[in-house]
Formats: structure tokens, C-alpha cells, sequence
């Protein structure tokens, strides 16, 4: 997997294109901006150095009726044209960039009839529980005093709708150029959904279901890191995605459908380890 | 010295040693008190992160000489576990923040200088003061202590996010001990405005107090009306521990594979709100007052009124207001709507106007002056281009699209320790070199400030420089493993060099350690106004006396009066009749 270097990573998605033309873009302005102030600083702390019979030369303030505020300040208000300049180029940024992009990335998830692959994601304490909805498209009925650790998501396999649900630990198929819906959830405390390549990354939160999107552009494997402090496994709670072309990932799908799931038992009320 | 002083202006009531020095309620002491403490804590929270940059340089490697002192469950062999490590980030935070950076900065430094500055002779409650002290010595030390305590320290990060902070140990006594450090910050806030609102020297208007008075007004401000909110919220988080209450928990969790008991209702998201609608005041409250000490230093060493007093005040006025609605650009990708993502983003782009007047006034300061190549002034200088790079990287952070990917990333550590260490605590070194002789009668060394200043700000960069491509390259930050996460491999060697930089900067606390300390005895005698400068607290002995001011002083002119035309001297002191 050389997916990672001294740089970004390489670009798996369809935003993250647009994501690392904002961080090139800030990096060349924030360079420029500390050029410049680092040469006028450097030229300022040599020629203005204390020299014996060179005393220190104060700004006249015109401080007199006539001329009005601007003549009075000019000095001061000219020395803030650097503001004004990074100001507006924050305005441009915000305004031609962040606004559509975020708008596109974070504020349109697809509606599920929309998207080509609809797959749940639930995050706990140290691991990625992936669950696709399985042919019939739904996602069956899971009730958290059913949980187990035969059956982490405690569903309940005696709704038609979660029996051919295809459940999967820390692994997360996506077919490549297709986009997928993402409903990200969390059984304990607060985690993040990150995948380097993809650019992508959310809170996963206990009690809300977020949607996200992503189509994969590039047939890959890459990783699925939790990103937020999640306790004393954290470093260790880690996945993998594999992006497939949508011929193999049918495959894998109908290969994983095959595998019956347990019969509903006793045993699963019980909770707990 | 100060006694003969003190009896010599009649306040010298024979006071036992308990009542001068311990329970005092000088402002001087409380403000030394402050110094003390806050240092000792700088100190302890520096070395609970050399524990954890052994972890993350070497993982699964034995913590060289101190590894066996650790009980077995806190480090097996010698070997940190994750939830010590945990605990020690959480600690690191905790302590740099709430119990060194900020009680140095505002209550230390504004304790002991802004009543001179404003010719007061003390604050305007001095018991208060005292009680703020003696609350935030006890939180502290239950802070620090809880490492001691059974269930160790709080280990779920400064932020304390829930669930987490609910189920984890240690949280409890983090709680309580930010119920006392938040009510000592409220008596200490409220004491330092009614201070400069009624205590100012005669003809100390308001737009002739010295910068640094408006950076602890301003701070002040803040502590004022962004604690509180926190203080409720440490108390509702305290109720979800101990009485099950679910002000933060949600309906049906399933921790480690039970069902949780609380009865849910609650929402995480909640206190994250809460919590920086504190923490992020909280930043400006870290980097005001020391901002406000550069400035001074740099109006002293200059020779030259500050270039744009006016605009300075100005930008700290504004910086007050809006810093109270920027905090939710900390929770682009936490789960809030992502359309109240563009307000904040809106407001941070406002802020961030100020922010850079205040800078540019800084740098301009310099133009046209007679720069005096001082201790304090290297400091001062240093902070100016090191800063700015805190503030620069913020811009990634700030903008929510960037922020996708640098949130959570080694970036965020690097960016606001650019700000948080070779920002204010650099400004605190400055202050305390500048101000030193006023405390103490007595200079420190030259060569060893030097030797410190260097040494200092060269590790510190080679510290917080490789997060930067760390955070780019995708490096997660509170990772107690890095190299378990196979994104983090390539950048691993920068963790070392970040290791090898914090090694190196503790070793260069050593020459600023003795030369503080022996200096407080043994250092060279000086006059009442060694730096020839031209605000109010120099026109005191050096200490000043209890009372501070032999008659109250009158002020005739703006704080920063050097190489004014037509005088002998480069300086015209505030209080100096024309």
C-alpha cells in the first residue's frame, strides 16, 4: 500500500481533489504572507539596530484640527493595507471556495434512492461495525439489548428485513465510481470516521445518525482510521477499505450473502460478555 | 528592604510571617504567589510530556531510568499503557492551560503589574484575592494529586468530551478540581476589572493605560462570561458520573457490550458547546496579556511610542467581543448541523482582522526605532515571527473545507502550540526577564538569558515544526501508538526529531532555572528604573513597598513617551510634571 509519503496521501475520491486545492492554495498564500513579513521584519531589526548618536525617530502625528480623522491617521491606516489585502483574500476564499465546496461535500448527502450503495457504519469502543442492507435493500430492525458479541449490532434476525442484512467487522467494500451513502453512527462515546485517501472525516456520534457521501475513484486499499480520543485501545481502532470495480464488489457482496447468519438464540438476551 | 520601607510609611503592622508571606493579601505577594505556583506547574506539565514523547517516538519501548517507578498497572516493565498515556495527554493539557499559562499570564503578571500600572496602591478586594489564590493552589493540587488517586488522573482529553468523560475513571476529580480553578478565575476577573474601572491614578484615563492593562481587561472580560458556562457544565457532567442524571448521555448506549443503565435523553453534542463556548475565549485569554507584555517590552526597548496604540486597543476590544462567537469552528466535523458551520466560519474570517492589526502594529512599532538588543526584547522579538506562524496555520483550520481533512491531525497540535508556546510562553519569559528587577531589586544575568532565549527557541521550533507535514501527511493526533495506524508509518521519524527537540528544550530550562533563582539573591543590585521606562510601575521602589506609592502618582501624558523632542532623556515618564 503506497498510498502515503512526506506529502498528502493520494487522492481516492471524487472531493478530495477540492480539498487539497484549498490546503495547496492556504500553504502558498500563508508562504507569501510569511516571506514578505519575515524580509521587512529582518531589514527592520538591522537598520533600526541602536546606533551611538541615532536616536529613535517617532512618527509625526499631525494631530491638528484641519484634514479630519483619514489625513490625521494616515500613517496608522496605511500600515494596515497588509490586513486589508489577507482580509480579502480570506472574503474571495470563503466566498468562491468554501461555501460551494462545504456545501457539496458536507451539507448534500444523496437521498438513499438516490445513491448507488447504501452501507451503515457503526463505531465502538475499538472497532468499525459495517452492515449492508443486503437484496432486499432494507435495513432490518437492531435492538440494542440484543447486543452480543456474537451479534454487535444486536440485530434481530427475526425481522425479514435484517435476516439477509450482510454484517462485516472492520472491513468497508465500496465499489469504485459509484456513490455510496454512508449512515455513520456510534454504540458507545464519540469517534471519527477518517479515511486519508478519501479526504473524509466525521464524528461519529452516540444517539445521531449522520449521512455521508463518498464516490471512490480509485481501485485501492486504503484505511479507516478513528481520528477522535476514544479511549485506552484508540490508536488500535482501525479498518480496512477496500475499493473494488463494481463486478468484484458484487461478488464479494453475493459471497458474504451466502454466509447464514446465526439462528436467533437464547443466549443473545443475555448482553454482555 | 521592603520592611524598613514598609515601616517607614506606616503600614508596617507587625504581621507574622503567615500573614505576609502565606495568607497575604498584598497584591505583590498574591501576584509572586501566582508566579510560583504557576511555575511549578509549567514544570509538571512539560514533564508529564516528555513521558509521553518517549511513548510516541519509541512505542512498546521501556521509558529509559524513570520506567520502573511507574506501579505495574500504569506502565507493565517499564512500558506505558494506553491509559496512562491517555492520562498524561489529558493532564498536559489541563495543567499548560488552566493551571500555567494562564494563571501566569493573567493572574501572576496582572496581580503584581497592573495595579502599578495604574497607580494603584492594591487591587480593589484584596481578600478576594487572597481567596482566589488559596482556591486555585487546592484545585491545582487536587489536579495534580489525582494521579495518586485510586482510578488515576482524568484520561479522556482536556476537552473531556461525553460519553467518554462520563464512563472513563479519574473524571470526577477533574471535574471538582475545575469547580474550584473556575471559581478562583471568576474572584480573580471581577477583582481586575473593578481594579482598573476604579483604582486608576489621577489623569490615568483610559486610553493612557499601557497595553497590557487592556490585554487582563479584556481577558478578564472573557473569564468573566465564558467560565461560568463551563462551571455549569463541569457540574452537569459531574451529576451524569455520580448521580446517573443523562444531561449528556443518549438513549441506549452499549459500552463494552452492556447496556447502559442511565436512562438517556441527553445529547454529547451539548457539551461541546458548552465547552468551547469557554475554551475557545480561553485562547484569547492565553495569548492577550502576554501579547500585551510584547508590546510593552517592545515600546521600552524600542525607544518609540508603539506604532497604532489606538488600533491595538481597538483590535483587543473587538478580539473580546468576537472570540465569544467563533467557538463552534472547534466542531465543523462533530455532527452539528453542517449549516451553522458557515456562520462560524464567517466569524472566525472576522476575527482573524483584528488579529492581524494587532501584529502589523507590532512589526511597524519597530520602524524608525533605536531597537536595544535586551533579554526581555529577544523574547519579544521572537514572538513576533513565531506567532505568526501559529497564526497562519490557523487558516487551514479555520476554513471548514480544509478542515475535513487537518481536524484531529498532528496540524491542530502544531498550530496552536506555535501560539500557545512560542507565543505566550515566550511572552511570559520576556515579562518575567523585564520585570524581574521591579520584583526583586535585582537583574538576571545576561548571557544566561541569552543562552535561554536561543536554546529555548530553537528546540521549540524543532518541536512543533514536523507536526505540520505530520498533520498534511494525515497523522492523527492522541494516538498512544502512532505506527498502529498504517498512515502514520512514513512520518514516524518526525515524531523522534519532535522527542529529541523536548529533551533539548528541558535541558535549556536549566541556565533559566538558576539564573532565576540565584538571581533573587544573589543577583546584581539595580536602580528603581533600570529599563528607563515610562510607565507607573517603575515610578515605585524596586520592591515597591507595602501601599506600593509613596503619594499617589498623577499622570500627565500617553504610556509610551520615549525620545520625545526636546528632552534631555529618551524617556518621559507618565507621572513626570512637564
Amino acid at each position: 500500500m503506497n498510498n502515503y509519503g512526506w506529502g498528502l496521501p493520494i487522492r481516492a475520491s471524487s472531493f478530495a481533489g477540492q480539498i487539497d486545492f484549498g490546503i495547496l492554495l492556504i500553504h502558498a498564500a500563508m508562504a507569501l504572507i510569511f516571506v514578505l513579513w519575515g524580509v521587512f521584519f529582518a531589514y527592520l531589526l538591522v537598520r533600526y539596530r541602536r546606533r551611538a548618536g541615532t536616536p529613535a525617530q517617532r512618527e509625526e502625528h499631525h494631530a491638528s484640527s484641519q484634514g479630519g480623522f483619514w489625513a490625521n491617521n494616515a500613517g496608522e491606516l496605511k500600515s494596515l493595507m497588509p490586513d486589508v489585502l489577507v482580509m480579502l483574500f480570506e472574503i474571495a476564499l470563503i466566498v468562491f471556495y468554501a461555501f460551494p465546496v462545504w456545501r457539496s461535500i458536507k451539507m448534500s448527502p444523496p437521498d438513499p434512492k438516490d445513491a448507488d450503495v447504501v452501507v451503515e457504519v457503526t463505531a465502538e469502543q475499538f472497532a468499525w461495525d459495517v452492515r449492508y442492507p443486503g437484496p432486499d435493500g432494507k435495513f432490518g430492525r437492531a435492538k440494542p439489548e440484543l447486543v452480543h458479541f456474537s451479534n454487535p449490532l444486536g440485530l434481530d434476525r427475526t425481522d425479514p428485513a435484517a435476516a439477509d442484512d450482510i454484517f462485516v467487522a472492520n472491513e468497508l467494500h465500496l465499489p469504485v465510481g459509484k456513490k455510496t451513502l454512508i449512515r455513520l453512527r456510534s454504540k458507545d462515546v464519540v469517534h471519527d470516521f477518517f479515511v486519508p485517501e478519501f479526504r473524509l472525516k466525521q464524528d461519529a456520534v452516540p444517539g445521531l445518525e449522520i449521512p455521508m457521501w463518498v464516490v471512490p475513484t480509485r481501485i485501492g486499499h486504503y484505511e479507516l482510521a478513528c481520528a477522535q480520543l476514544c479511549g485506552f485501545g484508540h490508536s488500535l481502532m482501525r479498518g480496512d477499505v477496500y475499493v473494488e470495480s463494481p463486478e468484484d464488489f458484487q461478488k464479494w457482496l453475493a459471497s458474504r450473502a451466502a454466509l447464514k447468519p446465526a439462528p436467533p438464540s437464547a443466549s443473545n438476551n443475555s448482553g454482555g460478555f | 528592604m521592603s520592611q524598613s520601607h514598609a515601616d517607614s510609611h506606616g503600614h508596617g503592622h507587625a504581621q507574622s510571617f503567615l500573614r505576609r508571606y502565606v495568607f497575604s493579601v498584598d497584591h505583590k505577594v498574591i501576584g509572586l504567589q501566582y508566579l510560583f505556583a504557576s511555575m511549578f506547574f509549567l514544570l509538571s506539565g512539560f514533564a508529564l510530556m516528555m513521558l509521553m514523547r518517549w511513548q510516541l517516538a519509541f512505542p512498546g519501548q521501556a521509558i529509559p531510568f524513570f520506567g520502573r517507578l511507574f506501579p505495574a498497572d500504569l506502565a507493565p516493565n517499564g512500558v506505558m499503557s494506553g491509559e496512562f498515556y491517555n492520562a498524561l495527554g489529558a493532564m498536559h493539557g489541563t495543567i499548560m492551560i488552566f493551571l500555567g499559562i494562564v494563571p501566569m499570564g493573567v493572574a501572576a503578571f496582572g496581580n503584581y503589574v497592573l495595579p502599578l500600572q495604574i497607580g494603584a496602591p492594591d487591587m480593589a478586594f484584596p481578600r478576594l484575592n487572597m481567596a482566589s489564590f488559596w482556591l486555585f493552589l487546592p484545585g491545582g493540587a487536587l489536579m495534580l494529586g489525582s494521579f495518586f488517586l485510586p482510578g488515576g488522573a482524568a484520561q479522556s482529553g482536556w476537552t473531556s468530551y461525553p460519553p467518554l468523560s462520563v464512563i472513563n475513571p479519574g473524571q470526577t476529580v477533574w471535574l471538582l478540581a475545575m469547580v474550584l480553578l473556575i471559581t478562583s478565575s471568576l474572584l480573580g476577573s471581577i477583582n481586575f476589572l473593578v481594579t482598573t474601572a476604579n483604582l486608576r491614578a489621577p489623569g490615568m484615563s483610559l486610553m493612557r493605560m499601557p497595553v497590557f492593562v487592556w490585554g487582563e481587561v479584556v481577558a478578564s472580560v472573557l473569564l468573566l462570561l465564558a467560565f461560568p458556562p463551563l462551571e455549569g457544565a463541569a457540574i452537569l457532567q459531574l451529576m451524569d458520573r455520580v448521580a446517573h442524571t443523562s444531561f449528556y448521555m443518549p438513549k441506549d448506549l452499549v459500552i463494552l457490550g452492556s447496556h447502559y443503565a442511565g436512562s438517556g435523553g441527553g445529547q454529547p453534542l451539548l457539551w461541546q458547546h458548552l465547552f468551547w463556548f469557554l475554551a475557545h475565549p480561553e485562547v484569547y485569554v492565553l495569548v492577550l496579556p502576554p501579547m500585551g507584555i510584547v508590546a510593552e517590552i517592545i515600546a521600552n526597548n524600542t525607544r518609540k511610542p508603539l506604532h497604532g496604540y489606538t488600533t491595538m486597543v481597538l483590535s483587543m476590544l473587538s478580539i473580546g467581543v468576537m472570540s465569544l462567537i467563533v467557538w463552534a469552528h472547534h466542531m465543523f466535523i462533530s455532527g452539528m448541523s453542517p449549516a451553522l458551520s458557515n456562520f462560524f466560519l464567517v466569524t472566525t474570517m472576522i476575527i482573524s482582522v483584528p488579529s492581524v492589526a494587532l501584529m502589523t502594529c507590532l512589526v511597524f512599532s519597530l520602524k524608525g526605532a533605536s531597537i536595544r538588543y535586551s533579554v526581555p526584547m529577544l523574547f519579544a522579538l521572537g514572538f513576533i515571527p513565531l506567532f505568526a506562524i501559529g497564526g497562519l496555520t490557523g487558516l487551514p483550520l479555520g476554513l471548514t473545507v480544509t478542515d475535513i481533512y487537518l481536524h484531529d491531525t498532528y496540524y491542530v497540535i502544531g498550530h496552536f502550540h506555535f501560539v500557545v508556546v512560542t507565543g505566550s510562553v515566550i511572552a511570559l519569559f520576556g515579562g518575567v526577564y523585564h520585570w524581574f528587577p521591579k520584583w526583586f531589586g535585582r537583574k538576571m544575568n545576561d548571557t544566561l538569558g541569552q543562552i535561554h532565549f536561543w536554546g529555548s527557541v530553537i528546540c521549540m521550533v524543532g518541536i512543533f515544526l514536523p507536526m505540520l507535514p505530520m498533520g498534511l501527511a494525515g497523522a492523527s493526533r492522541r494516538l498512544y501508538d502512532p505506527t498502529a495506524q498504517m498512515h502514520n508509518l512514513i512520518v514516524q521519524p518526525l515524531n523522534v526529531v519532535s522527542t529529541m527537540f523536548t529533551y533539548g528544550l528541558a535541558l535549556f530550562q536549566i541556565p533559566f532555572l538558576w539564573n532565576f533563582f540565584h538571581s533573587i539573591f544573589r543577583g546584581e543590585k539595580t536602580v528603581e528604573n533600570p529599563w528607563q521606562a515610562t510607565t507607573l510601575e517603575w515610578a515605585c521602589p524596586s520592591p515597591p513597598p507595602h501601599g506600593n506609592f509613596e503619594k499617589t502618582p498623577r499622570v500627565y501624558r500617553d504610556p509610551y513617551e520615549y525620545s520625545a523632542p526636546g528632552r534631555k532623556t529618551d524617556y518621559w515618564p507618565q507621572n513626570e510634571p512637564a
